[in-house]
């Protein structure tokens, strides 16, 4: 069996800083024939217009061809084929898969029916590990370093899959933490627990001013409506942070806002055109990364 | 005396293995995990018989029969503390618990409905966690813990 991403978990501290600096080439150099002759399968069970085409761009880009699908409604699947019949059968036409698949767990699945690697694209509410690397490399990107950053995640800390990789990816690195949530979406205990154990700081707050100018991230989340079962629960706190260019005055000259977008209402437009505002920098960084990713499974770098 | 009698209905059985101390709530189980019911030897069940550290406790003898260890760890999750008394004419000759394995295959079920064991024919599997006397299992797939041990249907 090839390495494949699966978990953020499943790589070392020196794997995560070897793709970073991998990524870093590619955004130096965009168009490299690295993979001419190599065919990328992006296999989408459920619809991301985002990561499919910041995926299927990255593959372009390294002179690779791309297969797939990027929905389930046309394709054998909905005839019932089970997924271990359309991995094994689409492993033997390509050279690497890139899937997507509402339940979770079912790409570590995948690379163990199949003999080439797998990208994980994310696995229901699991893991998107492409999207914690790329929010690595932007924290290196805008702070210089990876060490010692002062991290200020904000919104759904209960259900939000990306804080809770980058809170695990982080651990490498002797973060402090700050977690703004209203008190129906903070942060689960199992994650305090994993901090209390590396002895790695944090705070807690409701209130979205509190910790905005004593961080070097201040990373936005979304409150995702799929994430709840009671409608009512998700009324009372669909709205309750927004970003407006006025709460930012008096916050650290080197802090970034990043958010993993698509934003719903946030971050006010007026923030956008701020030296803090990096949410758009970091979505075109997913690009680098997904070639890094894509370039050293296959063996390239 | 009751220690007396349990001493007498292990040695009930000429050569085999005794797995004693299962809660008598989950003696199916381990019926099921071993796959007893398909057994072709003289197996004797006890259920709901005395016992000074269960309350009720269940009790397995199943003739001319041995285990390997590994077989016997997959009762763990089910009966955590049982003993296992290998038999050879009459006399017990060893007598030891059950370890409980790293790691656990196609026994438990994952408490997680989106978790892809549940919905398409993979074999469950987990690391099993120990925090004092309770067994928390972390899924190998969807990677969230399940609390409680709950049997897969064979």
């Amino acid at each position: 069996m090839s390495k494949s991403l699966i978990s953020i978990h499943d790589f070392s501290k020196e794997e995560i800083l070897h793709i970073l600096s991998v990524a870093r080439e590619m955004e130096a150099d965009k168009s490299q024939k690295l993979l001419d002759g190599k065919v990328v399968a992006c296999l989408f069970f459920e619809p991301s217009t985002r990561t499919r085409l910041s995926f299927e761009t990255a593959a372009n880009r390294l002179g690779a061809r791309v297969i797939g699908f990027s929905d389930v409604a046309n394709t054998s699947i909905s005839k019932g084929e089970t997924l271990k019949d359309t991995i094994k059968m689409v492993s033997n036409y390509v050279d690497i898969i890139v899937m997507r698949h509402p339940l979770e767990g079912a790409a570590r699945y995948a690379s163990e029916v199949c003999d080439i690697p797998v990208v994980n694209a994310g696995d229901g509410a699991n893991q998107h590990p492409s999207q914690t690397l790329l929010d690595l490399y932007t924290i290196l990107e805008t702070q210089g370093r990876l060490d010692n950053v002062s991290v200020n995640m904000v919104g759904d800390l209960k259900y939000g899959r990306t804080v809770h990789s980058l809170l695990q990816a982080m651990s490498h690195f002797s973060p402090r933490f700050c977690f703004t949530s209203p008190d129906e979406l903070r942060m689960p205990v199992e994650y305090k627990e994993f901090l209390d154990m590396r002895g790695i700081p944090y705070t807690e707050t409701a209130s979205l001013q509190e910790h905005l100018c004593d961080c070097d991230i201040l990373y936005m989340t979304r409150v995702q409506q799929e994430r709840f079962s009671d409608p009512m629960e998700y009324e009372k706190v669909k709205d309750v942070y927004r970003l407006e260019r006025a709460m930012l005055e008096g916050v650290r000259p080197n802090m970034k806002i990043l958010h993993p977008l698509p934003r719903v209402g946030e971050i006010a437009d007026d923030v956008d055109d701020t030296p803090y505002a990096y949410y758009y920098k970091q979505a075109e960084n997913g690009m680098y990364v997904r070639m890094a990713i894509i370039a050293c499974l296959l063996g390239y770098k | 005396m009751s220690e007396k009698n349990t001493q007498l209905k292990v040695s009930a059985i000429k050569d085999g293995t005794v797995l004693d101390h299962i809660p008598a709530q989950n003696i199916f189980q381990v019926i099921d995990i071993l796959d007893l019911s398909h057994a072709k030897n003289p197996v004797t069940i006890g259920v709901n018989l005395e016992s000074k550290s269960l309350g009720r406790k269940g009790i397995i003898k199943i003739a001319d029969r041995f285990f390997a260890d590994e077989e016997l760890s997959r009762i763990a999750l089910a009966a955590p503390e049982a003993t296992v008394n290998i038999i050879r004419n009459y006399e017990v000759v060893s007598k030891k618990r059950i370890d409980l394995p790293a790691e656990v295959v196609g026994i438990a079920k994952c408490s997680n409905p989106m978790c892809v064991t549940n919905r398409q024919a993979v074999t469950t599997r987990f690391k099993t966690i120990k925090e004092g006397k309770k067994v928390k299992l972390l899924c190998h797939y969807c990677e969230k813990t399940t609390e409680e041990f709950i049997p897969l249907r064979h």
